[in-house]
């Protein structure tokens, strides 16, 4: 089922949570909403659901307006960050719960009923768990049934809310995986929020990089993280380094000097700000443009050494990444040239 | 090294003793307060109530429970508290469910409002029904011209039981529904239910603990209360006299023995809420855990 968000602002009472936002969702595309907290991605998502009513826009499902239609009729499967299980139920009946209330002429028999719980607690991987209690589960365990208990009402949509948020590291890697699995076996459109980049750019077709009630992008992981649109995603996405500069004759100038970086797409001249990622960085020797720096620390991550240097006389910093064997100590000089960057212009 | 251990273990000992110590006395000085101040205020009277109802034995006993005018009396009880109970029930559900699970102007006045009856003095609870139906009131000719009799009988009585009573269910399922959320609800919903199934199959069995605990409650102070019903009834005998009215009769006419077997019967009835209310405590208690480690 194809989704699409037309134009739709939300307000809680006076406060504007969603501006003017629209998206396109193909069938059978797994999405991410992607954002600090206070983005608007919960709410883009209830939205969806119809947990919340917009304000004003549309939201289609398919070719039919869906936007005033109440959650029951948009038959959707909601999986929410704290599970909301039934604890008074067994698994068997979580999961069954969709299709015992369905009204009569619909509802299969008590023994379908059963047997398609257990064929979804086969699929999530929790076989033989119909008689426990959610109390007796795992976190993990958990939201695996939630999951099976939204996709046993043969929903268009699937929406994920923090699916993993509650859960620690471990076992969220080896549920994205399982997620992946599920959604390339039975290829529902599936939208999921989080907060966590790797998740994201792991695990969805496509990113939507969403900051303060608007989305600032949409795209694949190799998109958001190696073209970023605006400031914030290559702040958001990504490990990255600023540093003010000045944009004239189609070149990009830190203090009177430039730095061998032509202005191709053509940016506006004044004051801007250069991006790059502290990885994506030429070392150079001598410096004939370039930006060069006083080592004033120096850390260890991983595989490489992180040093943060001090440019023109000290007034800005920006870290870069070095190969460990690279000898540079305290007070060292050092030039470099970002293989990859961009400048915005300063606000 | 060794230095360390010396310095530190006679320190450690000194002061875990200590705190030992004054832990235990403290304890023991708290609970024996608690248990004498039970035993003269609480135990006492109930184990007087008792030897005085039976002080001539079973039948004297018996015989004033078949009285007539005790027999109307608890049937009243009965009655009203038949009445009130279940309308504060529906009443607390849907106070404490519009608390709980909604936003809207005006919610914080509301919660006062349902304390009301706590704040106010039982004797104006039913005084102010008294002012309201009463023949010198304005609603008082229109009620006598169309045959509607309120005050000094059973609508009456009704009417300020339930004014009495009705905070018990609300409050104790308003915390309960507000810590629950509306996670749960808004997953039903997602699944395809009604709202009639969603409060069926999912709000109720969450609540249904606490619920219970409610109406015992409210059951309790309903068959119990005094003061207001007092001023509504007109304490006519066989007509309009509840089990506590009654006990009151019975004793200002020297009647011991009955008053006491009256008494003991209402005693009776709050030690059954007691019991109760204990193992619902157990049970509720056991519900809690569970819904912390979900």
């Amino acid at each position: 089922m194809e989704v699409r968000v037309s134009n739709v602002r939300k307000e809680f009472a006076t406060f504007p949570a969603l501006h003017d936002v629209s998206l396109d969702i193909k069938s059978g595309e797994l999405i991410a909403l992607l954002g600090p907290s206070g983005s608007g991605k919960t709410t883009l998502l209830r939205l969806i659901a119809g947990l919340e009513e917009p304000t004003r826009g549309q939201i289609y499902f398919g070719d039919q307006d869906a936007s005033h239609r109440s959650i029951q009729e948009r038959n959707v499967g909601f999986v929410f960050q704290h599970y909301a299980l039934f604890r008074h139920m067994t698994v068997a009946d979580n999961i069954g719960f969709g299709l015992k209330v369905r009204p009569g002429a619909t509802r299969p028999s008590k023994a379908d009923i059963r047997r398609r719980a257990t064929e979804l607690l086969n699929l999530v991987q929790l076989p033989g768990l119909e008689n426990r209690y959610p109390a007796q589960l795992s976190g993990g365990q958990r939201q695996r049934v939630a999951l099976a208990r939204a996709m046993a009402i043969e929903p268009k949509v699937l929406l994920l809310d923090e699916p993993f948020g509650a859960l620690d590291a471990q076992v969220r890697r080896e549920l994205r995986r399982w997620l992946r699995e599920i959604h390339e076996a039975t290829g529902h459109t599936t939208v999921f929020v989080t907060h966590d980049q790797e998740e994201a750019l792991e695990l969805a077709d496509r990113v939507v990089v969403m900051s303060q009630g608007r989305i600032e992008q949409v795209g694949t992981a190799d998109d958001v993280y190696d073209h970023p649109t605006s400031p914030f995603v290559y702040g958001f996405i990504g490990d990255s380094s600023t540093l003010p500069v000045k944009v004239e004759n189609g070149q990009v100038w830190v203090s009177d000097r430039p730095i061998g970086l032509p202005i191709t797409s053509g940016e506006p001249d004044g004051p801007a700000t250069l991006y790059f990622r502290p990885h994506e960085v030429d070392l150079l020797d001598d410096c004939g443009g370039c930006i060069a720096g006083t080592v004033v620390a120096s850390r260890r991550v991983a595989g490489t050494r992180r040093v943060e240097l001090e440019i023109g006389g000290g007034r800005e910093r920006v870290e870069i990444e070095l190969p460990i064997e690279h000898a540079a100590t305290q007070k060292s000089r050092i030039a470099f040239r970002p293989r990859r960057w961009k400048v915005f212009p300063t606000a | 090294m060794a230095e360390q251990v010396t310095s530190s273990n006679p320190g450690r000992y000194a002061t875990g003793s200590a705190a030992t110590a004054e832990r235990l006395i403290t304890r023991i000085i708290l609970m024996g307060v608690a248990f004498a101040f039970l035993a003269i205020f609480l135990v006492m009277p109930l184990v007087i109530v008792f030897t005085e109802a039976f002080s001539r034995g079973l039948a004297p006993f018996l015989e004033n429970i078949a009285d007539p005018d005790t027999l109307s009396a608890i049937r009243l009880t009965l009655i009203v508290a038949a009445i009130s109970v279940p309308l504060n029930l529906v009443f607390g559900v849907a106070a404490a469910w519009a608390i709980a699970k909604f936003e809207f102007k005006g919610k914080a006045f509301l919660i006062t409002l349902i304390d009301l009856p706590f704040s106010v003095s039982p004797v104006i609870s039913g005084l102010v029904y008294v002012l309201l139906f009463g023949s010198t009131s304005l609603l008082g000719p229109w009620l006598k011209m169309h045959g509607i009799v309120i005050l000094f009988a059973v609508p009456g009585i009704v009417l300020a039981t339930v004014f009495v009573t009705f905070p018990f269910v609300a409050r104790e399922l308003i915390p309960l529904m507000q810590e629950q959320g509306t996670g749960d609800e808004e997953a039903a919903l997602s699944l395809g239910a009604n709202g009639w199934q969603t409060f069926w199959f999912v709000t109720l069995p969450n609540i249904k603990w606490g619920l219970l605990y409610g109406v015992l409650l409210c059951n309790a102070r309903a068959m119990g209360e005094f003061g207001a019903v007092s001023v509504v009834s007109g304490h006519i005998r066989g007509v309009t006299n509840t089990m506590p009215l009654h006990v009151e009769i019975l004793y200002n006419e020297y009647n011991a023995v009955g008053a006491f077997a009256v008494a003991s019967l209402l005693a009776g009835l709050a030690l059954v809420t007691l019991v109760l209310k204990t193992l619902l405590e157990m049970r509720y208690g056991a519900e809690i855990a569970a819904t912390r480690g979900h």
